[in-house]
């Protein structure tokens, strides 16, 4: 996982609320035994005007030119903007994997699904949360601003706006450790390999059945 | 200790170890795989050189990709070769790296992941369950811990025998009173969800209690628990009682002998202590529940069947009133249409949801005797699992399907997600048994109306939504197409 400390980049508006899974990558790409290539896939339904297929060439598909994304202005965007609970319904981890092959490196909203939560950190896509309030208004400066960027600082936990104005955010102290070093997760469970022996060998004492 | 709530009693019993922080990590009894959410996990212990924690927690299944007729042909019955390259990967990886159980496709135990574990055995009172989708929460209905992960944590789980994660806090929804005839608990957790609204749940995990809950049977307590994660908590789970013992007994995978009676002894001790502390508590009235039809393309937009498509205008929060707006373009609806002169194209009975023998029995009284009005293009059974299908077929449920012009297909996932050809056209509307009337959800442009199966039922004979309740007997015959 790359670390994350620092990053900057063009903000994409996405104003809709409960953003599921389903939306950000569509089941048919699920069948993909692979870890990359949902990129170009990323809001499929949303983005494109004809069906995409899993190993379809999507370079020649008609755009949906109402589509957010597909809009000259946001070309490149790397930090998406959107509503509350975003990323809600299916646990597929597709779903980070999509936004995060198709450049997006952080995604702010006032709240996220937890499943959505948890994938999206194991691989170093940042969610921020922000009051709704705050949001509200970061909507409406970004689409008034063509051009509109955001710093985001994880070690920091801010954000800073075009106009200079800093907003801090809260994340969980494991979640910004790992992030920060892009650590793997397994590795540092592992390390706990004799805590976890110890308590199998209580848990089979008290309830010998689950290991039968 | 003081008096504990059940999610706490199954977070202790399952805590190895803590960071200042709060950071946890807890011990994984069940571990259910599929074939969708799988294969980069096992990709990931093979580049890494990591060995599997414990083979005996893993219980797998193909489930999503696998069609719901043509078995005869075998592996070929599969048609779309990336779906079954899928399936394949999952029978080598369980090859290689080994299971306690294994269900393939074809095998006659084979089913949706979530009906399987409860119906062999593999999921029991007081277990941690986890599986790489989000409707895990179903095995919380035994009084378990179960939710849905990510391939990340599916792979973290096989690597560790732990997952890592943070307590929730406890929510406890009470169902007081009788819930009305013809009204089930489909009915009961969609108008949970219009009440919560889809991230009312977030953060929590939620406990089903009350004398409503108590009297559902096991399945309905599995649908209860099975959409928990559509009100955005990830677990949801129900006390252990009689009917929770009395299901589990003599289950394949079920403690036997003294083993069973200590195992017994210890699951009656899964309740709630009198007097646990909940973060929050909601009380309903079951009484008051009538049967629920969604209208839009989220859980939480779900009105009675004698309610009307909402009108935007009312709504003054700007952000839901768009919502509102684009649920109704995407759904080709009206404001203040009545949900009973919706016409479905499709019915889909079946899903994770609603494919268990008693949602089969409830959709076949309404079948019995009737017939699927000319205007319904398609009415698909699909039994949760192979033992299910057996069952049902034992008790003459397929002929009263197949009379009443009903397909009956082989068990799996099918039109609830659409990943094997079983899916809507563009701009089809379905009443169906499912968990999401996301956009997209059963096939590209698909519209989907969540409803319980005797509902689903009611409107494949009458061609549009109506209160089963008005069905009367299911002898009573009802003009086709009516």
């Amino acid at each position: 996982m790359d670390k994350f400390v620092r990053r900057e980049g063009l903000v994409v508006p996405l104003d809709r609320a409960n953003v599921d899974t389903d939306a950000i990558i569509p089941k048919q790409f699920l069948k993909s035994i692979q870890r990359s290539g949902f990129g170009p896939n990323l809001f499929d339904e949303w983005r494109y005007l004809d069906r995409g297929e899993p190993g379809k060439d999507n370079t020649g598909r008609p755009l949906n030119p109402d589509f957010i994304l597909n809009q000259p202005r946001y070309r490149g965007a790397t930090v998406l903007l959107a509503r509350e609970n975003f990323g809600c319904g299916s646990s597929r981890e597709h779903a980070p994997w999509a936004l995060l092959q198709d450049g997006f490196q952080a995604v702010i909203a006032p709240s996220f699904a937890d499943i959505f939560y948890n994938n999206s950190f194991k691989n170093g896509l940042l969610l921020i949360t922000l009051a709704p309030a705050v949001v509200d208004a970061m909507f409406k400066e970004v689409e008034g601003a063509p051009g509109y960027r955001l710093a985001v600082d994880l070690e920091q936990q801010s954000v800073t706006t075009p106009s200079g104005k800093v907003i801090k955010f809260e994340i969980d102290p494991f979640r910004k450790h790992c992030l920060l070093n892009g650590l793997d997760e397994i590795g540092l469970t592992l390390a706990h390999a004799d805590k976890i022996r110890a308590f199998e060998g209580r848990h089979q004492q008290v309830q010998p059945w689950l290991f039968s | 200790m003081g008096a504990r709530t059940l999610y706490q009693k199954l977070w202790d019993s399952h805590f190895v170890h803590a960071d200042a922080d709060g950071t946890a990590l807890i011990y994984i009894d069940r571990h259910l795989v599929h074939e969708v959410t799988s294969p980069q996990a096992y990709e990931g212990l093979k580049l890494a050189g990591r060995k599997q924690w414990r083979v005996g927690s893993v219980v797998a299944t193909a489930d999503h990709n696998t069609p719901t007729r043509g078995w005869e042909r075998g592996m070929a019955g599969i048609t779309d070769p990336v779906s079954r390259l899928q399936v394949e990967t999952l029978d080598k990886n369980i090859g290689e790296f080994g299971a306690k159980v294994y269900f393939p496709f074809l095998d006659k135990r084979q089913g949706i992941v979530h009906v399987i574990g409860p119906e062999s055995g593999a999921t029991l009172p007081g277990m941690t369950v986890v599986c790489g989708d989000s409707h895990t929460s179903t095995h919380g209905a035994l009084g378990a811990l179960a939710f849905g992960i990510g391939t990340s944590e599916v792979e973290h789980v096989l690597a560790t025998q732990c997952l890592v994660t943070k307590k929730s806090k406890a929510m406890q929804i009470r169902v007081e009173g009788e819930l009305g005839f013809g009204v089930t608990a489909k009915d009961l957790i969609l108008a949970i969800i219009g009440k919560l609204g889809t991230a009312g749940g977030t953060g929590y995990a939620i406990e089903f209690a009350g004398s409503a809950v108590r009297a559902l049977s096991m399945e309905g307590r599995m649908t209860m628990c099975n959409m928990t994660i559509e009100a955005g908590a990830r677990a949801g789970m129900v006390a252990v009682d009689d009917k929770t013992i009395a299901y589990v007994k003599g289950r394949d995978m079920a403690p036997k002998g003294a083993q069973w009676d200590a195992a017994e002894a210890y699951w009656r001790t899964l309740q709630s202590d009198e007097g646990a502390v909940f973060d929050k508590v909601v009380v309903l009235d079951a009484a008051a529940i009538k049967p629920q039809v969604t209208w839009g393309t989220s859980p939480e937009m779900v009105t009675t069947v004698d309610g009307r498509v909402p009108d935007p205008a009312q709504e003054k929060n700007p952000v839901k009133r768009e919502g509102i707006e684009r649920a109704l373009a995407y759904m080709g609806l009206t404001a203040n249409t009545p949900v009973t002169e919706i016409r479905p194209d499709i019915v889909f009975i079946g899903s994770c949801t609603n494919s268990r023998i008693e949602d089969l029995r409830a959709a076949a009284q309404v079948a019995k005797g009737r017939h699927v009005a000319s205007s319904i293009k398609q009415a698909l059974v699909v039994p949760g699992s192979g033992p299910v299908k057996a069952q049902a077929e034992q008790e003459g449920l397929d002929k009263i399907f197949l009379a009443a012009g009903f397909e009956w297909r082989e068990p799996g996932c099918s039109m609830c997600l659409g990943m094997n050809e079983d899916q809507l056209k563009p701009e089809e509307r379905c009443a169906s048994t499912s968990n999401r009337n996301f956009e997209g959800r059963q096939g590209a442009r698909g519209r989907t109306h969540l409803v319980s199966p005797a509902m689903a039922a009611a409107a494949a004979v009458t061609g549009h939504f109506v209160d089963v309740r008005e069905l009367g007997d299911a002898t009573q015959p009802v003009r086709s197409g009516s």
